[in-house]
């Protein structure tokens, strides 16, 4: 167990690597020379350009740029951004809030999503089912804007049960309903997965064995069903959380959460290399974090899967 | 210039970023008379690109903190005229030598007094680096004798005389000189910014109407100033103070408008501007403000050099484009068709005086006459580009315009589109850009002198059609040396007519300020700059 682990976080030393070249490589390319866009349409002078050149290091050829900031980076410094704010402090600032808002919306998936799916599950075809089905459906077929846009029209302005934006500090109450814009979208699949999965484990020999056993439902459902069933449902779950953490850039410009996504975008229209590279490269170390908790997640919940070295 | 407003939005969503008018400082006008109100006014606002410097922030929401923190030796009233701000007087006798005195007992809100010195270091300071993004104002802008982009230690010719008194030299004489000192660069710096000028950008400490709260400057939530208790100048603050709150989007600082979580938004996002005025009724505030739009052709493409041919060309083009139309259908009447080369709202504006100017009007038949005589000379072939940056919102009234001129002189014309601002600006500065492309300038000082000198000139900084005209240039400099306002205007009306002959740029239309507020707030009143005038506001 503990030689997997180490062997998934060995493995993501390359990834690292290789995100960190690829990513640089790419902003590298970009076209243009964000020292004029720091002018508008006025034109700087040559001495202008050279001394914000030389001061960002843009002068340099880019391996020397590449080894320059990794040799920073390893250091535990991410860099500044053009602005010269310490790259540190902006992740430190806007992560804890992107984290919280994922979170949540995963836990309203989680409680709702497979609460629908369950009784879908167990009464197949009934009202109830269909129900599910249509709405879960018209909301995975909206474009997340749209939905987002119409969330916050309704109870955001018209209604006034939540505040259209978030606030100063970002607190949990604010982002309930952006946590449910993005909950909504991934609840669809959530539901059938355990609609589907329910049903499976439901003919399964066992279940019929515990209430042969004179188990009763309330404990048959819970334990033997439902534990069994949410193996493919933490995959989903767990993957959307990554997905939730590294793009959720159209919904926290919405509810204007002060959060990653916005982050980047604002980093991206700058030119801002070191932001770009360092939000970019955290983000692919979450993600690789995410999937190999998801990987050990299975574990905990079939016995039977086991981690080879 | 000032840059952009709420940068940045969603995905796909909304794009505002580098929208990239350049732009204009400093207040506000209006004598606050009555009596303050207590509340905080919050603002729609976005986080600054650079540290709170004087001599590095050019853009909007840097500069309408600093703006509120800080009284320059003069400042802007809502309809483009000046006051005295720290300033006695402002006087010169041949408008290149300049005598500034200072009023008496002047304090920074820290306590240290407002003196010479104070302006003076802080000038030179900004003048000594060209990795400041304002140093230009002291060669371009206005020309400081000893002003160089090289920069240097104390190069400028600036004498403190005593306390209270100190002279500036100019490399030529120029009248509007009091205009331009509004600007943010011209602010005064107490003495201890030069001891740690990164920490001053953290928390700026200045001599205007309000001084930072004590929650500061919360990075990418919040800044929050309140009234300065030792500044007793025209602008007292009428509130209890501002809370300048970040917003990713426009779009999502228009919701909370709407639900008065915010009490001022001043640029209206693009998908509201057809519902604005119904959702706001009379909070909504549309009005013209001091921003002019173009595109420009740089001489080296093919057939539009400045000769007769490419003259032809330009006013071709320039008659084939129906503004009324496009500023109606696009942009919901919130732009202005073009009259001229600067704005209504500066001072001296006059078209009627402008000779030329019909060169403006939609006229296919003229357009294609105008484009048939080009042809005779030498035959045209190819594709007429205009380019555009593409995060910016542009796409729609380019469109319509290539549409225009496509339609009209039956050549083939499309808009180019460059993914971001940045690169469009490279090509355009190094001048390898193969197309037009889309150029825009907002005023820094309410002059016309400002957009002329900057754009039009021979050799100027920002020139990017590399036009030279010693007509044009010799009454521009006469203009600038005028003893009075009216005789200025006149000069520069006149000059303007090379323009029109010429077009170096073919003007499309002024902007607009769309913005609204809260029911909470009272006394609500935007200026020539576009900047909502902050310290009149009541609330509460």
């Amino acid at each position: 167990m503990i030689w997997y682990i180490v062997r998934r976080l060995l493995q993501g030393i390359p990834v690292f690597f290789g995100s960190t070249f690829i990513i640089f490589t790419m902003v590298f390319a970009m076209p243009g020379n964000p020292v004029l866009r720091m002018f508008g349409d006025r034109t700087p002078s040559p001495q202008q350009i050279a001394a914000l050149e030389e001061k960002f290091h843009l002068d340099q050829p880019f391996l020397s740029r590449y080894f320059l900031y990794l040799g920073d980076v390893l250091q535990g410094d991410l860099g500044t951004t053009y602005a010269g704010q310490s790259v540190n402090e902006i992740l430190a600032r806007t992560f804890p809030t992107t984290l919280r808002l994922a979170l949540l919306a995963v836990l309203i998936q989680l409680i709702i999503g497979v609460l629908a799916g369950l009784i879908s599950g167990l009464r197949k075809g009934g009202i109830f089912d269909n129900a599910t089905l249509l709405i879960t459906l018209v909301i995975i077929s909206m474009p997340v804007f749209v939905f987002a846009f119409v969330a916050q029209w309704i109870f955001g302005i018209n209604l006034g049960w939540f505040r259209p934006t978030v606030g100063a500090g970002a607190p949990w109450s604010d982002l309930i309903l952006p946590a449910i814009v993005l909950a909504g979208l991934n609840m669809a699949y959530v539901v059938r997965l355990t609609r589907a999965s329910v049903i499976e484990t439901n003919q399964n020999d066992f279940v019929r064995m515990a209430y042969g056993k004179g188990l009763s439902r309330g404990r048959v459902i819970p334990v033997h069903v439902l534990r069994n069933s949410m193996i493919p449902v933490t995959t989903n779950l767990a993957a959307d959380f990554g997905i939730l953490i590294v793009g959720a850039t159209v919904t926290e410009g919405i509810f204007n959460v002060p959060g990653v996504g916005n982050e980047l975008f604002k980093a991206i229209n700058r030119h801002d290399t070191p932001e770009i590279v360092s939000i970019v490269t955290i983000l692919v170390i979450v993600y690789v974090l995410v999937n190999i908790a998801i990987d050990l997640l299975y574990g905990v919940l079939d016995p039977r899967i086991r981690y080879v070295k | 210039m000032r840059i952009s407003r709420i940068a940045a939005a969603a995905g796909g969503v909304a794009v505002a970023a580098a929208l990239v008018l350049s732009g204009c400082s400093s207040d506000n006008g209006g004598n606050g008379g009555g009596s303050a109100s207590s509340g905080v006014v919050n603002v729609a606002w976005s986080e600054p690109e650079n540290p709170l410097i004087p001599a590095n922030t050019n853009e909007v929401n840097g500069g309408q903190v600093l703006n509120n923190m800080f009284a320059g030796l003069v400042y802007y009233k809502a309809d483009g005229s000046w006051d005295y701000d720290a300033a006695e007087s402002i006087e010169s006798e041949d408008y290149k030598t300049w005598t500034v005195k200072l009023k008496a007992d002047q304090k920074f809100s820290d306590g240290t007094p407002v003196n010479a010195e104070s302006f003076v270091n802080a000038w030179q300071w900004a003048a000594a680096d060209p990795e400041l993004l304002n140093q230009w104002w002291f060669i371009d802008a206005i020309a400081f004798e000893g002003g160089t982009y090289d920069g240097g230690e104390n190069t400028l010719a600036l004498e403190v005389i005593d306390e209270t008194t100190f002279t500036v030299e100019l490399a030529e004489p120029r009248a509007d000189f009091p205009v331009a000192l509004g600007y943010t660069v011209f602010f005064p710096l107490p003495e201890v910014f030069f001891e740690d000028p990164e920490a001053f950008g953290e928390a700026p400490i200045g001599n205007g109407p309000y001084k930072l709260g004590e929650d500061g400057w919360v990075h990418g939530e919040s800044l929050h100033l309140v009234p300065n208790e030792t500044y007793n100048g025209p602008r007292k603050a009428q509130n209890g103070g501002l809370n300048f709150k970040v917003y990713a989007t426009l779009d999502a600082a228009y919701a909370d408008l709407l639900s008065d979580n915010v009490d001022i938004v001043d640029s209206v996002p693009t998908s509201a501007l057809a519902t604005f005025k119904d959702d706001l009724g009379d909070r909504a505030v549309e009005q013209a403000s001091a921003v002019f739009q173009s595109f420009t052709i740089q001489p080296t493409l093919e057939g539009f050099a400045y000769d007769e041919e490419g003259k032809l060309r330009r006013a071709a083009i320039s008659h084939a484009i129906n503004r009324a139309e496009i500023t109606e259908v696009i942009f919901q009447g919130t732009r202005t068709p073009a009259e001229d080369f600067t704005s209504p709202v500066i001072a001296g504006f006059d078209p009627e005086a402008v000779e030329g100017s019909e060169v403006m009007e939609f006229d296919p038949e003229k357009a294609k006459e105008l484009w048939a005589q080009a042809d005779a000379i030498r035959p045209w072939s190819g594709t007429f580009q205009l380019a555009y940056n593409a995060d910016g919102g542009h796409q729609e009234w380019v469109d319509a315009t290539v549409n225009s001129i496509k339609n009209v002189l039956g050549i083939d014309a499309v808009g180019l589109p460059y993914p971001d601002f940045a690169g469009l600006r490279t090509e355009v500065n190094d001048r390898t850009i193969k197309s037009a492309f889309r150029t825009g300038w907002q005023f820094d000082f309410p002059s016309a002198a400002n957009i002329l000198g900057a754009l039009y000139v021979t050799g100027s900084g920002s020139n990017d059609a590399d036009y030279s005209n010693p007509e044009f240039d010799k009454l521009f400099r006469a203009g600038l040396a005028a003893i009075d306002q009216d005789e200025q205007s006149d000069l520069f009306n006149q000059s303007q007519k090379y323009l029109f002959e010429d077009l170096p740029a073919i003007p499309l239309w002024y902007g607009s300020v769309t913005a609204g507020y809260s029911t909470l707030v009272d006394n609500v009143e935007f200026g020539w700059d576009s900047w909502p005038i902050l310290h009149e506001i009541t609330k509460g």
